[in-house]
């Protein structure tokens, strides 16, 4: 019961006055991220990260976890009553959100998504209470080949299991890579693909290509399509929400199961938005009657909310741990992290107390302040659709702008945003995916480390990555995981049947 | 489906219409984006091999690992153009319509302008000026509410990130007549 002591601890560092504003601001700038069309929780986050740059590392990542929160709280309510996910992650809500909206019942159907949101991720946070202290006591055992190899897993778990055409999965990567060694070697001193230029020698700022893959890309997307929306306004009385949750013992099952797969999909890099579908999916199969599915049923909104939430925050599980980010938004955190001047990585337990404690007791508290801030606020942001985008969208750009500059103090990174932001609308509409980019510019250089170091010390040996137990057992379920989709096959055309997809998760 | 408390309704008058002609094929961006990628990936591997892509007596050469990335590159992005330029059902698919294709630079030249005035005027001014044309211009609102708009939304960032957060912005000749 360490982490218990600990955990207290950081809610006496969260319990300042400035500590608990800048909660509720980030809060509510997240829900107001949420809530806007071409905005979601990893833009918000990688415009806003700019703003903590001048504040100590607690007070900075209790904010930006807060956007994020608020973010996740946001994508339900357009997705209830305008029909319109405000997120990849609250397309499953509007399957029954919607229809429950257009019966009169938005009301109940926000609590719902709330109140499960909620639920969802305090299951995530304590689990990543009880078990992220004893990961990275276990990590810190770890050497540079075992890190080299705890990389390699991600990076192929990302081929073998996203659902993308798997070459595209690889052109993200290597690109990735790629651009994370641009600049100065950290070995050597040598400089690498700079080509002459005196503005590549610093390298491509992680944050500045976020800010244009995300938000400058996603505007441009979301100008594409035709923003004319109508929808219902819905303000939630007091009995609405004691009426909901004095049901919610009924569908303990639901909020469970979806819990489960949303924390499981959450660590792995499977994500929110699959564990969301999978959360409505399993709900509706499990049910008595299925068919009444998708007509405005409450555990329909419950399911996928639930899974979505426990999904986004146990995405924290890996990158608190091991320095390794379980999603898009997550790898922005860890980057914030090195800005900030905080090392990633099992030795955070250990060396930064304060930060690792606060930060979780902060989800606790987080959550809870958000799940009272949407309930009594939700009138207030429908409303916020009321402006046009046309006022919205320079905005954003602005705020891009001042995000991608002020990191290096440099005109050459507002260009280099721009570049990144037409990469991202390209690459987005032929279907390359950006998590795995993202995640392989911020671990780029630790994983060239670690694989030189582990080089270094064996002479050149590959044996290094199989020469003892832990490591060569991560190595080969790399490789089993980068082939799994050939595996699968192989295993099907043998004649054998197909067993229950446990292992792809 | 009755709608009977529909409270919110907004409209977008220069929404892209469905019809409108195809510019470019998926296919054809594919092609030409795997193109990029390949010569990107020689670029960068003949510029590792340059730097040394072998081993010494420390270890891997610091173009050891970026080299052979630049190889998995190559290679993911040269079986993209193969499979793009066999895939021949799949090719009718519209990258994007012209409607479509004017909104995206609508919003685009506007930011390159925004980015290119911002090395003169510095970055207020310069934002000032990109709300007050992209809200006039291109979502036809009334004049008194850009201008409104973009001075009350420029005050509140010049205040949060020059003011309170110490953040330094590219200035131009207006701040320096109020001596900031």
């Amino acid at each position: 019961m360490e982490a218990f002591g600990l955990l207290v601890q950081g809610f006496g560092i969260l319990l300042t006055g400035k500590t608990l504003v800048l909660m509720m601001v980030g809060l509510v700038l997240g829900i107001f991220v949420g809530v806007l069309p071409g905005l979601g929780g990893p833009n918000g986050v990688a415009i806003l990260l700019p703003l903590t740059f001048t504040m100590d590392p607690t007070s900075a990542i209790v904010m930006l976890s807060c956007i994020y929160w608020g973010a996740l709280f946001g994508g339900a309510i357009t997705s209830i009553l305008f029909n319109i996910p405000g997120e990849a992650w609250s397309v499953a809500t509007t399957f029954d959100g919607y229809p429950m909206a257009q019966q009169g019942r938005a009301a109940e159907a926000l609590t719902a998504a709330f109140t499960s949101s909620f639920i969802g991720s305090l299951v995530a946070v304590l689990l990543i209470t009880f078990l992220a202290p004893l990961i990275s006591s276990f990590a810190l055992k770890f050497g540079p080949p075992e890190f080299f190899a705890v990389y390699l897993l991600t990076f192929c778990s990302f081929v073998g299991l996203g659902r993308e055409a798997k070459h595209k999965t690889v052109i993200s990567m290597s690109l990735g890579l790629l651009l994370a060694g641009i600049g100065m070697d950290t070995v050597s001193g040598n400089l690498r693909m700079t080509f002459g230029s005196a503005e590549l020698l610093r390298g491509i700022n992680f944050l500045v290509a976020v800010i244009g893959l995300f938000g400058i890309s996603e505007i441009l997307l979301t100008m594409e399509e035709r923003l004319a929306l109508r929808g219902h306004a819905a303000g939630i009385s007091l009995r609405v929400v004691l009426a909901v949750w004095k049901d919610l013992p009924k569908y303990w099952v639901t909020l469970l199961r979806s819990s489960f797969i949303g924390c499981w999909l959450g660590i792995t890099p499977g994500g929110a938005i699959a564990a969301s579908f999978m959360g409505y999916n399993l709900a509706k199969r499990f049910a008595k009657d299925p068919e009444s599915f998708g007509k405005g049923r409450i555990e329909g909104v419950f399911a996928p909310e639930t899974a979505a939430h426990a999904s986004g925050t146990s995405a924290l599980l890996p990158m608190l741990a091991l320095g390794i980010p379980g999603s898009g938004t997550a790898a922005i955190l860890l980057g914030g992290l090195m800005v900030w001047g905080l090392n990633p990585g099992p030795l955070l337990f250990v060396e930064h107390k304060d930060f690792v404690w606060g930060l979780i007791a902060s989800m606790y508290l987080g959550n809870v302040v958000g799940l009272v801030l949407v309930l009594t606020t939700v009138p207030i942001f429908a409303s916020i659709l009321r402006v046009p985008f046309a006022a919205v969208a320079p905005m954003i750009v602005v705020s891009c702008a001042i995000g991608a500059y002020a990191i290096q103090n440099a005109m050459f990174d507002i260009w280099l945003m721009l570049g990144f932001g037409v990469v991202g609308y390209v690459f987005k509409k032929i279907g390359i995916p950006l998590a795995p980019f993202t995640l392989a510019l911020v671990l780029g250089n630790r994983a060239e480390d670690a694989f030189r170091l582990s080089m270094i010390g064996s002479g050149g040996n590959l044996k290094v990555f199989w020469s003892n137990g832990l490591v060569g057992s991560i190595t080969t379920l790399a490789i089993l995981l980068l082939f799994w989709p050939l595996i699968d096959r192989l295993l099907q055309r043998a004649g054998l049947t197909r067993q229950p997809k446990t292992a792809a998760g | 489906m009755s709608q009977t408390d529909i409270e919110i309704v907004v409209e977008d008058p220069t929404a892209p219409e469905d019809d409108s002609p195809s510019v470019v094929s998926t296919r054809t961006i594919e092609i030409v984006v795997s193109l990029l990628l390949l010569t990107l990936a020689v670029t960068l591997g003949y510029d590792n091999w340059r730097t040394g892509i072998s081993w010494d007596s420390t270890g891997p050469e610091p173009g050891y690992f970026p080299f052979y990335l630049s190889v998995i590159l190559g290679g993911g992005s040269l079986y993209g153009l193969i499979s793009a330029l066999l895939s021949q059902h799949g090719g009718s698919e519209t990258f994007v319509t012209r409607a479509q294709f004017r909104r995206v630079l609508a919003v685009f030249v506007p930011t390159l302008l925004f980015c290119l005035v911002m090395q003169f005027l510095g970055l207020y001014v310069a934002s000032f000026l990109l709300i007050v044309g992209f809200m006039r211009l291109v979502g036809k609102i009334a004049l008194w509410k850009s201008l409104l708009t973009a001075l009350v939304f420029t005050a509140i960032m010049f205040v949060t990130f020059d003011v309170a957060f110490d953040v330094i912005m590219p200035k131009g000749p207006l701040e320096a007549a109020f001596g900031r």
